[in-house]
């Protein structure tokens, strides 16, 4: 694992991947996700060629004639971050074997948000997983389509006021649990998953290391505010996400070819509704006389989810179902 | 030495890419280009080519595939067909627009619905728009010619387009015939190496494709399209002057069969134009001036050589394979703006044929002939070739 050191020396060369002149908004969590992976990737020795998809980051960081990638960088279109990055890891690989070119440092880094990722783009991901393509994909997971305007997205939590689905006089908001994005990669077996969260940046950097060196597919998904819609202040994005992890909300973990971990236990867990009232977009939640009603339902879930995560731990323990892919 | 192959068309199709031996092959199947990727498939499983093919799990993974690999510097190649390329199309538009020199045969099919799995033009008339250079071929040794050229083409440094080969689904895809097959040294020479000036691998010289595109730079970017498009138009003649050195074979934008002296031309694209010829010699020997000119370059569109061939002609009939809903159909309606400048316009007629697959006999081409011979074409009225009405 790089030390903060290596670290710490990389940021001071100034060679990042992910430069300034971006235009996301102050407080956004983005920007983090993408210094912190593309520097864990540098800091090893890696070369780090970046796809991604439509979405807040692509939109604020390339905007012609600039570009605050100093890697190369391919954005496509929404859905296809993965298929665009399985057609280039192709093609790196022949032109290896053709001899074309001789890097073998190339790393394949994908960033996409979770409307990309868990909705549109399930396809072409759970494709490129499939096929066993050598690449990091990276969901910044901000719970919702931002880039167009708070819309709900398959992540978005119960409860949470969306624009397509408003917490209304008749209706409480999102009426859905989010889906288990982790769950429905590792479901794949042949891959590192992981989960990670902008509060514990050496346990998603130690995450990124596994993944990069994960001769195969790797995902990684990072619960990473958008300040803007969860309505929270610019400056609370990690201090947030440490609370979704102590609530249970957002627990750290990861799977590597059938074998679970869970790579932070709180000794005391608070209840859910500490971090849900911390955000904006449950105010008009709270008011409805649902509201308990709901927060049982997440609390109820977020405890057996838990349970089941550390169940798996056990079970899974020095079993993985595959060896290799 | 070249050989004569006697085999369907989809294989003539796979044995042009296993010459050309692509660095990259990503595509789905979806009948009837179904055995072009098998073909492929096994080329590669054999180890008859070291191609590194991705067995995508849509046509629209298939294009996206091929874009990055495209960007990557890499020899790319895909093919589909209808709904297929359907699913692609949001892509097809980002290939042209990143100008990536990706080559895909199109075995054309129906576009649903309702579904169809037969022959007609309806799939490539859909993206006649996406910025994809479109050549239509009649037959075998067509398809396989025009893959060949279609790699030279789309590599020429001022043009950096993708490019579409059409051949009639069933009709040439599955039907057997022969066709001359160049040695792979030629055919390998012929298309040489790839080494594009920017590539997503160079991390020396990082390169962002794909930036968000606004309103200060989108409208001249797409005017270069454009310009590249013309820069196509005027490689072609070059590239089939090159071509003919290895093959003997000469090729053109339009192909002419016994339009000299002919009163009356017929314009049709792909595989009917080998009934057509045979209703034009038919014609001819009941001493009828009658021609054909068969289109092989549809984008970038040969108005001028259109112009010159149909100048002071007195009538021509234009066969469309695909309509455009409460438009005119689209080389129909081509044809008759490329004529707006002419000096001596012929009359004209629209006719739309086989949609669907359905049959065209001799009979129904001799039909719109007919209209034409009789005086009895109208500018203003879409007909209609064996339909039931
Ligand atoms: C095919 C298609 N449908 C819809 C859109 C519009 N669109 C662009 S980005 C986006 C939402 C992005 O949300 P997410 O992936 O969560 O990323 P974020 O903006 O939150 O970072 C949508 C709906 C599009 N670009 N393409
Ligand atoms: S809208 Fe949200 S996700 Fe998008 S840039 Fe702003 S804070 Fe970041």
């Amino acid at each position: 694992m790089p030390s903060i050191r290596d670290i710490v020396g990389y940021v001071e060369t100034n060679d990042w991947a992910f430069t300034q002149g971006h235009r996301l908004c102050p407080g956004c969590n983005a920007p983090m996700v993408a210094n912190w992976a593309t520097l864990a990737a540098k800091s090893l020795g890696y070369e780090p060629v970046v796809g991604a998809a439509t979405g807040c980051l692509e939109v604020s960081s390339t905007i012609y004639p600039f570009t605050s990638w100093n890697v190369p960088y391919i954005h496509n279109a929404f859905e296809n971050v993965a298929a665009t990055i399985s057609g280039a890891e192709s093609a790196y690989r022949s032109l290896l074997n053709r001899g074309k070119i001789k890097n073998d440092k190339i790393k394949f880094i994908a960033f996409a948000g979770d409307g990309g990722t868990y909705d549109i783009g399930l396809q072409s991901l759970s494709g490129a997983i499939e096929r066993g393509h050598d690449f990091v994909y990276i969901l910044y997971d901000n719970e919702g389509y931002m880039n167009t305007g708070n819309q709900r997205s398959g992540s978005t939590p119960i409860g949470a006021d969306s624009t397509t689905e408003p917490v209304g006089k008749a209706i409480s908001g999102k009426l859905q649990l989010k889906k288990s994005i982790v769950d429905i990669i590792a479901g794949h077996e042949g891959v590192y998953a992981a989960t990670a969260v902008t509060s514990e940046p050496w346990d998603f950097i130690r995450k990124m290391q596994s993944a990069l060196e994960f001769k195969g597919p790797a995902f990684i998904s990072i619960l990473a505010p958008c300040v803007r819609f969860w309505r929270i202040p610019d400056d609370s994005g990690p201090e947030v996400t440490k609370l979704a992890v102590e609530t249970k909300y957002w627990p750290l973990w990861e799977y590597n070819m059938g074998v679970y971990k869970v790579t932070k236990k709180p000794k005391i867990f608070k209840p859910v509704k500490d971090y849900v009232t911390k955000l904006g977009r449950y105010n008009k939640l709270m008011k409805r006389p649902d509201a308990n009603e709901i927060l049982e339902e997440l609390q109820n879930y977020v405890d057996a989810k838990w349970d089941r995560l550390l169940a798996l731990e056990e079970i899974t323990k020095d079993k993985p179902i595959r060896t290799k892919i | 030495m070249p050989v004569k192959l006697t085999v369907t068309g989809a294989a003539a199709v796979a044995h042009a890419m296993r010459q050309i031996n692509p660095d990259v092959v990503a595509a789905y199947p979806i009948t009837p280009q179904t055995p072009i990727v098998e073909y492929y498939a096994g080329f590669v499983s054999d180890g008859i080519v070291d191609t590194v093919m991705v067995p995508v799990e849509s046509e629209h993974s298939a294009m996206s595939a091929v874009v990055g690999s495209a960007a990557s510097g890499a020899r790319t190649m895909t093919a589909t067909a209808a709904n297929g390329l359907a699913l692609m199309s949001e892509i097809v538009y980002i290939a042209a627009s990143y100008r990536l020199p990706i080559v895909m045969p199109i075995v054309n099919r129906a576009l649903s619905g309702p579904i169809n799995i037969h022959c007609d033009h309806s799939d490539a008339m859909m993206v006649r728009d996406s910025g994809w250079i479109q050549f239509f071929t009649e037959n075998h040794q067509e398809a396989y010619d025009f893959t060949i050229m279609a790699t030279k083409l789309a590599e020429k440094e001022n043009v950096l387009l993708p490019v579409m080969v059409n051949l009639d689904g069933f009709i040439t895809s599955h039907g057997v015939e022969s066709f001359e097959m160049l040695d792979d040294e030629v055919v390998r020479e012929f298309v040489g190496s790839w080494n594009p000036k920017y590539s997503l691998l160079n991390t020396k010289n990082p390169v962002t494709f794909g930036p968000l595109d606004l309103f200060d730079y989108y409208f001249e970017h797409h005017r270069q399209q454009e310009e590249a498009m013309k820069n196509a138009y005027k490689e072609l003649p070059g590239v089939f002057e090159e071509f003919e050195k290895i093959s003997g074979r000469r090729y053109d934008f339009l192909d002419l069969y016994k339009v000299d002296d002919a009163d009356y031309i017929m314009i049709v694209m792909n595989s009917t134009a080998s009934t057509a010829k045979y209703v034009v010699d038919q014609l001819r020997e009941e001493g009828h001036k009658v021609g054909l000119v068969k289109p092989q370059v549809f984008t970038p569109f040969p108005k001028k050589q259109f112009q010159q061939v149909l100048n002071g002609r007195k009538g021509v009939v234009v066969l469309d394979r695909a309509m455009s809903f409460g438009k005119e159909a689209p080389l129909y309606s081509l044809v008759k703006s490329s004529l707006y400048e002419v000096a001596s316009r012929p009359s004209l007629g629209s006719y739309i044929y086989g949609l669907g697959g359905r049959d065209t006999t001799p009979e129904m081409i001799r039909e719109a002939f007919e209209d034409a011979l009789q005086g009895n074409l109208s500018t203003d009225e879409q007909r209609y070739l064996g339909l039931r009405e």
